[in-house]
């Protein structure tokens, strides 16, 4: 079967095997232990027994036992000098990681507001009458395991989920039931129906950069003979912004200030952690036009003179790395990557594995991430341009800013900068989910407005639209005549659509759980701040909210914006600012009418009595 | 000494490489601090430092000084912000002062008192974290961690390496390494600046119970903004009358 060919990398194709109990089956397990250690020293040889290979060994050990048995954690302390406490804190941080076996099937349900409304809570309640599994728990006979996970980058194709690594798209409680017999016969994957995970690329409209397929060296051709400074000029002429969500110049704030900054080496980084919920157009360029982000990324090391690349490709799409790999290896074979480029360049790149942290994303998490640690964003300044990967210069672009250049390179910044508006130059790619009968993903210059969006994604009877994830701008029907653009509304490319049956109070409640899960817990503000918005969001869906509840959250909001750390915390208030602004009746109808009279005591002191164990 | 900046009206003149939190220090300005310690690099985890600089939040600890900034270290809206700082804090753990051996010695405290924070407006999260009780002279209450990381940072320059933060989030909590996890386990002592510079009751020697007692305690004397971050003296274990040298204030 294809699919398990192409992901051999990093996927298995049987289910992983349980654990013999030492106990009652001594030399299975001595013998089980005798495979994880071998596995475990072979790959700390592999990577030279460098420590900053940390995350990139657990990840293989996780994939290649379902765990990372205990056996595994005390060889990697002494093989890369690390305590063993540093390596269980970084198995904690990254959801993918586990210091316990979880079932030789890991199901994970993503859990973006997308796939609720497609009918997620259908698929959690069949898990639990075909498999006998709630969320959050392993079965008895460890046979399978079940949890909720963040956006899994399948809006489109949901409700999705993942299967040992595996992507499988529109679940329902038949096919939970299919499933049910194939976890419950330990079948292997390769026996699994092929079209459970076909994955489509539901490319629903195409503009400059889904149209151009290159050949190796189309774009790195036309210019290695000439100067790099000439390029930089062209960069610097298209007006790109980044695509990632932030829209910095990247000629100035990124290329010029990296091949500005003065260090041993400079590093290059895709960006491919797309872990803004809703967003899915990063994996259909990995998927389709990976040679022009290869392109794009060998064009920026040229001009800042790096050595060496980075892809950092998000846990939920490792069934991609063998296909980039393969594609990879192309390149080097025919000369485009490795030693002298085109007689002048030397540069290669690797793909490193996140492990389930949307702050990774963040580009100094992705840092500390690609250095093996706890994906905790740095003090900045000093930025990654000058002080990034090692503490050497990096450049950190999205996968479709790398696109773009690779289109700036073959077409000329002229040609580029014809569409799009002042500030926009360009087009954009869009990732389109939620209510409308197109769901999938479009490319429109930068300028259209939300209403044209919906009148072609078939959206047309929206209530509200979230514009650039959870962590964007959540707008309500009257204000579908703005635009999408870096002047009006800027994007990282996720657009959810919402129709009028749906409850804005769902919405935010979705995402407020969102970041409660991901932040990464170093600063205070967000950390705690993230945990008091979910539970504000409950006592709006329970309509439980009392008048110094508004007060406290009403602090809350600024302090966060303001006070957090970064860009995680700073946005993760926003979607209740905008239930505050423009859907302030409903939290009105959620005020409580209960006066102090219906106070439950026993209610009120459950928790504190939980905690304490002392009974009043 | 040649650029300058002013810190609340007060042009101030500083040498490159230092942090606001450094300029205001040198000065005699408080600055509201909770996880910073001059001894130690700067990380900037609980905000409490934040001021306003040219209209801007800053975190005072983590900032480098420039030349013509113009800094704000207090306004109604920093204490606003800083008292629900102090408040998300103590919601997320259990704080439950009356029964706290570190109460009057307590920087958390202390700084709430200062905010005029009278009671967490925020849902009490009530963890239920691991109490390390293994150790014969070093006791941790996770369940009061504020997860500020000093003891990482001072166990590290100790060359001891024995705490450090694991997992994510609200899930965050303060590791120990050794192999089985635990105190007993690592070659932690009462004297070690990691147990002594602990600004809240996480961290503390044993058998110090009520020595000093209420009303005789550090913050009894005065506001945490007069007399700064502080920490108790503490008594040795094995003797009513001779000191541990007490970690230095900031
Ligand atoms: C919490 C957080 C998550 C982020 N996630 C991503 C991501 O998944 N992909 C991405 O390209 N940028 C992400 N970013 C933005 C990056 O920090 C960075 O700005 C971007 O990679 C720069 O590339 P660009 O200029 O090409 O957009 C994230 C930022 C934050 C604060
Ligand atoms: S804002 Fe949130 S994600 Fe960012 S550093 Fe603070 S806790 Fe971590
Ligand atoms: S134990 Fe004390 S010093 Fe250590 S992180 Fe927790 S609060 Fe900070
Ligand atoms: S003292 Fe600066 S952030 Fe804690």
């Amino acid at each position: 079967m294809d699919h398990v060919q192409l992901a051999k990398g990093l996927l298995l194709a049987d289910p992983w095997t349980i654990p013999p109990d030492p106990q009652q089956a001594p030399d299975q397990a001595a013998e089980y232990n005798q495979q994880v250690t071998r596995f475990c020293t072979d790959l700390c040889n592999l990577h030279n027994q460098n420590p900053n290979q940390l995350l990139q060994i657990l990840i293989r050990i996780q994939y290649r036992f379902g765990w990372v048995p205990y056996a595994a954690q005390s060889i990697l302390s002494n093989d890369l000098k690390i305590a063993i406490g540093e390596i269980r804190a970084v198995i904690a941080f990254y959801s993918f990681l586990s210091s316990e076996f979880q079932g030789r099937y890991r199901i994970l349900l993503s859990s973006n507001i997308t796939d609720y409304m497609l009918g997620l809570d259908n698929v959690i309640t069949a898990c639990q009458t075909h498999l006998k599994l709630s969320p959050g728990t392993v079965r008895e006979d460890f046979k399978c395991s079940l949890e909720l996970t963040s956006c899994t980058g399948l809006c489109d194709q949901g409700p999705a989920g993942l299967i040992n690594g595996y992507p499988i798209k529109h679940l329902d409680e038949h096919r939970i039931c299919e499933l049910a017999q194939l976890v419950d016969a330990g079948t292997p994957f390769n026996q699994w129906p092929e079209e459970w995970f076909e994955i489509d690329c539901g490319i629903k409209q195409s503009g400059t950069l889904l149209n151009t397929h290159i050949q190796p060296g189309n774009a790195i051709s036309k210019w290695l003979d000439k100067e790099p400074e000439t390029f930089l000029e062209e960069m610097k002429q298209s007006g790109l912004r980044g695509r990632g969500g932030a829209g910095f110049n990247t000629y100035e704030k990124l290329w010029a200030a990296c091949r500005n900054a003065s260090g041993d080496q400079h590093y290059v980084v895709c960006n491919a952690d797309e872990g803004e919920p809703g967003t899915f157009k990063d994996r259909v360029l990995l998927q389709n036009h990976f040679q022009q982000v290869i392109e794009g990324m060998t064009l920026a090391a040229w001009v800042v003179g790096a050595k060496q690349g980075f892809v950092y490709l998000r846990a939920e799409y490792a069934f991609l790395l063998d296909q980039l790999n393969q594609q990879l290896e192309r390149y080097r074979q025919k000369g485009w990557l490795g030693k002298a480029i085109g007689g002048c360049l030397d540069f290669d790149i690797q793909i490193h594995m996140g492990a389930g942290a949307y702050v990774c994303g963040e580009e100094s998490a992705l840092i500390e991430s690609l250095e093996g640690k706890r994906g905790i964003p740095r003090v900045r300044p000093p930025f990654p341009v000058e002080c990034g990967y090692l503490q050497q210069p990096t450049l950190v672009n999205n996968v479709e800013t790398f696109a773009c250049v690779t289109a700036i390179a073959m077409a000329g910044a002229e040609q580029f900068a014809q569409c799009g508006t002042v500030k926009s130059s360009g087009s954009k790619i869009h990732s389109i989910s939620g209510d409308c009968s197109r769901p999938g993903v479009y490319e429109w210059p930068w300028g259209i407005s939300i209403r044209e969006v919906l009148h072609q994604c078939g959206g047309e009877n929206a209530a509200a639209v979230q514009i650039g994830g959870p962590a964007g701008i959540l707008l309500p029907k009257s204000q579908f005549d703005r635009t999408l653009a870096f002047e009006d509304l800027p994007t990282g490319g996720s657009l959810m659509v919402f129709g009028n049956h749906r409850s804005p109070i769902d919405i935010v409640s979705n995402f407020a759980q969102f970041f409660a899960h991901e932040s990464c817990g170093f600063c205070a503000p967000c950390r705690v701040g993230c945990r008091q918005m979910q539970h504000f969001c409950q006592q709006l869906q329970d309509r439980q909210i009392g008048s110094s509840d508004l007060e406290s959250m009403k602090t809350l909001i600024p302090l966060m914006t303001q006070l957090s750390h970064c860009g995680l915390g700073k946005t993760a208030p926003l979607a209740i600012q905008a239930l505050f602004e423009h859907w302030p009746e409903l939290i009105k109808e959620a005020e409580t009418t209960t006066d102090g009279l219906s106070f439950d005591l026993q209610k009120a002191v459950a928790d504190t009595i939980a905690a304490t164990e002392l009974q009043p | 000494m040649s650029q300058v900046l002013t810190i609340d009206g007060k042009d101030l003149a500083f040498d490159s490489g230092d942090t606001l939190f450094d300029v205001a220090q040198a000065q005699g300005i408080y600055i509201p601090h909770l996880c910073h310690h001059p001894d130690y690099p700067p990380q900037g985890n609980c905000k409490l430092c934040t001021v306003d600089v040219d209209g801007q939040s800053k975190c005072a600890c983590t900032t480098q000084a420039e030349t013509g900034m113009s800094v704000q270290t207090d306004s109604t809206t920093l204490t606003e912000y800083r008292r629900a700082l102090t408040e998300l804090l103590f919601s997320e753990g259990n704080h439950h002062c009356p029964g706290c051996e570190r109460s009057g010695n307590c920087q958390l405290q202390a700084t709430a008192y200062a905010q005029g924070m009278t009671y967490s407006s925020f849902k009490l999260l009530n963890p239920q974290r691991q109490i390390d009780a293994s150790h014969p002279s070093v006791l941790l209450d996770r369940d009061r961690c504020i997860l500020c990381g000093l003891c990482v940072r001072a166990s590290a320059q100790e060359g001891k390496h024995i705490f450090t933060i694991a997992g994510r989030g609200s899930d965050s909590t303060l590791a120990v390494n050794s192999d089985s996890g635990l105190l007993a386990d690592t070659n932690l002592s009462a004297e070690d600046r990691a147990t002594q510079v602990c600004p809240v009751g996480a961290l503390m020697v044993k058998q110090q119970g009520f020595r000093i007692p209420i009303g005789q305690r550090i913050y009894d004397q005065g506001t945490i903004d007069d007399l700064g971050n502080r920490r108790p003296q503490y008594h040795s274990p094995k003797s009513k009358t001779a000191r541990i040298a007490g970690d230095s204030d900031d």
